[in-house]
């Protein structure tokens, strides 16, 4: 009974909210700040396990070669023993084998291609989305997501999470259009890790989500840096040679 | 205006000039270096032309396969004793028995070229204007090359004539051997075809 | 003779090679006194240049097919050597292409470039800006991302409002019922060839005109009047080479300086210059909950939704949104004041640019937000972002249109004889 009221008070929440939450920024509701550090190979390396394990086998991410996984200091050997079925060669991208007929059958929808999620939905939406399932008999899948309203895809992850469920926010008056107070989601069913080691295992995969979306990240940086040094000394010398040809002018 | 160019003041000038282009010159390299790098294989390309691996523990003796490595076919022959045989025998029939031709790597016997004496592997194009040649590895009458065919391969196109170790028979339109690929043994059953013997 | 002095004079015989560099560059002289507002002319050539370059090295890669598109931008950003830089140069210069141009155009309004006898200078120069207009919405389509196809399906569709001939207009641009493939094909051949080669012209115009008439300054007074008796040179002005081609190069570093700390540091600009949602491949089936256009389109866009449909007809807010690019094209014939430079002109002058600068940027913020995002004036329907709109497309227009009267008599200050430096 409190379970579809809340439910039903979520709803409220969520058709408010909805049209925004598609929004990488994040629209009104609240999003946690992903941490993650592009400079943490480790982290990047057991995102990319988590991706593999846990992801690739319904998503693909068509755009990301696995030997471009080098640039998390991996060999071609650790990326195929490790990270790869035998039958893909190490150059080829991280194709699935669903066909999107069969997918759109069994999920109603096709799932996308994770290559560059990370770019179009942002860490922290990922980061939240990805911690925030909880349990709704009311879905077809028997799951919701407070990010996600009607997510299709199930809580992939719910045996290392455990179940969640949601919690009618504590404050605001009732009718009150689900008012502001952030829904709360709590552990009814503990999983085989703790909220702390979930948390920590989905930085790593959003790590390396951001990473996948844009691999040439952590280079341009780099380049960055040399470039303005180098526009610096340029100016230095430009800067005295218009100084000396203005001396004439007066 | 006033010009009043003093010459010390023309020198700075000049040397301010010279380093600003320099500079600037040096940077405008620079900025050429990721547009010509552009151009290159992507990697995309790169994937497609890897080292192809192929199982050979399924390809019987006097058997041909082939594969695609960088878009062009490559043939993998398991020689039978008896072809083997053959090929000293075409030494004064054809142009190059002792391949001094660098069409093969350093690693590969001269006149069977191949590794392993068994399996000879060839990039499958015609030394004449590359078209792929067709193999002939019958012996005599059977291959349509009249009764002193001794096996090899034979170029529709313009009639170029291989024997069983891809070497071009004297006085044929193609000039040179068969080309042999870098290929290495990863076991007895499995050739990487594209990465020299390391 | 020296060698270089005989190869010149070689050339010199068959092609007029000194006379031009003389007439365009050693010997024009321009006003001693020009100050930061003056570099964006030499930057909007460099920008130019640097997106036709990384567009030629873009188009080696890019496919021009709906199916391809969208990949072969993720190819270019992967796979490609260098590929990312350059797909970051070209739309990082994009929008950089917009800040200078407006930057530009606001010198104009400030210190009376648009003036006698530079009304052709003038026009050239909104006929670059309209090109421009068309080389980005038809370059935005081609990643083929959400964004790309909802803006396109949108502006497209604003041509169907046209009376009587808007459906098979808006057919006959897309080459179909829906933005597809067709679509995609001919914006790519208008944004690679049709339009460079019109704006190419359209610059080398530009600049012929001005070298014609010379160039304006922050005083807003013709140099020419007042000449050296003996050499005919003008008494303030100076040879753009080598004075002004060692300041523009000092202009261009930290110009160039700006450029890279985006490219190599913020290449989406918050979403302003990439946006998030364009990371998503193009579906016909699903609009994002919220499209706008790039920034550079906004205020116009804010204008268009600000009018309301009148006898079921979008028409009107096309129309008031075409008449606000177009109404730039009159400022030389509405301004009548006697003096060109803000420095001298009167108080309503000063007033109504500022209204006009406000407009503009309060126009684009609206622009880019949904029309609820201030929500309702309370007990009433109207959306405040709408009324907000219309208030300033309506202060927007009335810089133009007052203009005759308000410059007529304004208190001007009185022009000096010589510029002030």
């Amino acid at each position: 009974m409190t379970i579809m009221r809340s439910v039903r008070r979520l709803a409220a929440v969520l058709v408010f909210v909805a049209p925004t939450a598609a929004f990488a920024a994040g629209g009104h509701v609240a999003l946690d700040t992903a941490p993650i550090d592009q400079h943490d190979v480790a982290s990047l390396q057991r995102g990319a396990r988590n991706f593999v394990n846990y992801c690739l086998n319904c998503h693909s991410a068509q755009y990301m070669r696995y030997n471009r996984l080098a640039d998390l200091g991996l060999t071609d050997q650790q990326i195929k023993d490790n990270l790869m079925f035998a039958s893909d060669k190490v150059g080829d991208p991280m194709t699935i084998a669903m066909k999107a007929k069969d997918a759109k059958q069994w999920f109603g929808a096709q799932p996308p291609d994770l290559s560059v999620i990370a770019r179009s939905r942002g860490a922290d939406w990922l980061y939240t989305y990805l911690r925030t399932y909880y349990r709704d008999e009311s879905r077809p899948t028997g799951w919701n997501n407070i990010a996600f309203p009607d997510v299709g895809m199930p809580h992939v992850l719910w045996e290392l999470q455990g179940l969640q469920d949601l919690e009618a926010a504590k404050h605001g008056a009732e009718g009150e259009h689900g008012g502001h107070a952030a829904p709360k989601l709590t552990l009814t069913q503990a999983g085989s890790m703790t909220p702390k080691q979930y948390d920590a295992f989905v930085a790593d995969l959003v790590n390396y989500l951001v990473y996948m979306g844009e691999p040439a990240r952590l280079q341009r940086a780099q380049i960055g840096i040399l470039t303005l040094l180098f526009l610096g000394v340029l100016f230095v010398f430009a800067y005295l040679l218009k100084k000396e040809y203005w001396k004439d002018v007066h | 205006m006033a010009n009043s160019s003093s010459p010390s003041g023309s020198k700075r000038r000049f040397l301010l000039t010279v380093a600003t282009a320099a500079v600037g010159g040096a940077g405008a390299v620079a900025v050429a270096v990721p547009f010509v790098r552009s151009m290159n294989p992507s990697a995309r390309a790169r994937a497609a032309g890897a080292p192809v691996e192929v199982d050979i523990s399924k390809v019987e003796p006097g058997m041909m396969i082939t594969v695609e490595w960088r878009g062009q076919p490559v043939w993998i022959v398991h020689r039978t004793p008896e072809m083997l045989a053959n090929i000293p025998k075409m030494n004064d029939r054809v142009a190059d028995p002792e391949s001094s031709q660098p069409l093969q790597p350093a690693y590969v016997d001269k006149e069977t070229r191949s590794i392993k004496p068994d399996y000879l592997v060839l990039v499958g194009i015609c030394s004449h204007l590359g078209c792929s040649p067709t193999e002939k590895l019958k012996i005599g009458a059977d291959s349509g090359l009249g009764d002193e065919w001794l096996g090899g391969f034979y170029c529709p196109c313009h009639g170029s004539k291989f024997d069983v170790a891809g070497r071009v028979l004297k006085g044929m339109p193609a000039p040179v051997n068969l080309k042999v690929p870098p290929y290495t043994f990863l076991s007895d059953s499995r050739i990487l075809i594209g990465q020299d013997k390391s | 003779m020296s060698k270089i002095a005989a190869l010149t004079q070689w050339i010199d015989d068959r092609f007029p090679l000194t006379s031009n560099w003389k007439s365009h560059l050693s010997e024009y002289y321009a006003p001693k006194n020009f100050n930061f507002w003056y570099y964006f002319g030499s930057l909007a050539l460099l920008v130019l240049v640097i997106q036709i370059l990384s567009g030629i090295f873009l188009t080696m890669h890019y496919k021009p097919d709906a199916s391809q598109a969208f990949a072969s931008v993720e190819y270019i950003m992967r796979d490609v050597p260098s590929g990312w830089l350059v797909r970051y140069i070209h739309s990082t210069g994009a929008s950089m292409f917009f800040v200078v141009v407006y930057l530009h155009m606001m010198r104009g309004l400030l210190y009376g470039s648009f003036r006698k006898p530079r009304e052709l200078v003038w026009i050239f120069g909104m006929l670059i800006y309209l090109c421009l207009m068309a080389e980005a919405f038809f370059g935005y389509l081609l990643p083929w991302g959400q964004m790309s196809y909802w803006g396109a399906q949108v502006i497209v569709n604003l041509f169907s409002a046209v009376p009587f001939i808007g459906e098979e207009l808006s057919v006959w641009i897309r080459g179909d019922y829906v933005v597809s493939d067709a679509t995609l094909n001919r914006f790519f051949a208008f944004h690679v060839i049709a339009i460079p080669l019109v704006l190419l012209g359209l610059v080398a115009a530009h600049i012929i005109a001005l070298h014609e008439v010379g160039s304006n300054n922050p005083d807003g007074i013709e140099i020419k009047k007042k000449k050296d008796p003996k050499t005919g040179i003008p008494l303030d002005g100076i040879a753009f080479h080598p004075y002004y081609t060692v300041k523009d190069i000092v202009g261009v570093v930290v110009f160039l300086m700006v450029f890279s700390i985006i490219i190599f540091f913020m290449p989406e600009v918050g979403g302003y210059f990439l946006e998030y949602n364009n990371f998503i491949p193009a579906d016909p089936l699903k609009t994002p909950p919220h499209i706008a256009p790039v920034w550079y389109f906004t205020p116009y866009y804010a204008m268009l939704r600000a009018v309301p449909a009148m006898l079921g007809s979008q028409f009107p807010g096309v129309i008031v949104m075409g008449l606000g690019v177009m109404v730039f094209f009159l400022l030389p014939w509405l301004d009548r004041g006697k003096v060109k430079s803000i420095r001298y002109r009167g108080p309503k002058y000063k007033v109504w640019l500022t209204l006009f600068v406000i407009s503009f940027v309060i126009l684009a913020w609206l622009g880019m937000n949904p029309t609820d995002f201030l929500g309702k004036f309370p007990g009433s329907t109207l959306e405040m972002a709408t009324f907000l709109a219309r208030v300033f497309t309506v202060v927007y227009f009335a810089f133009f249109i007052l203009m005759p009267w308000y410059t007529a008599t304004d208190k001007e200050k009185p022009e000096p004889e010589r510029v002030t430096g």
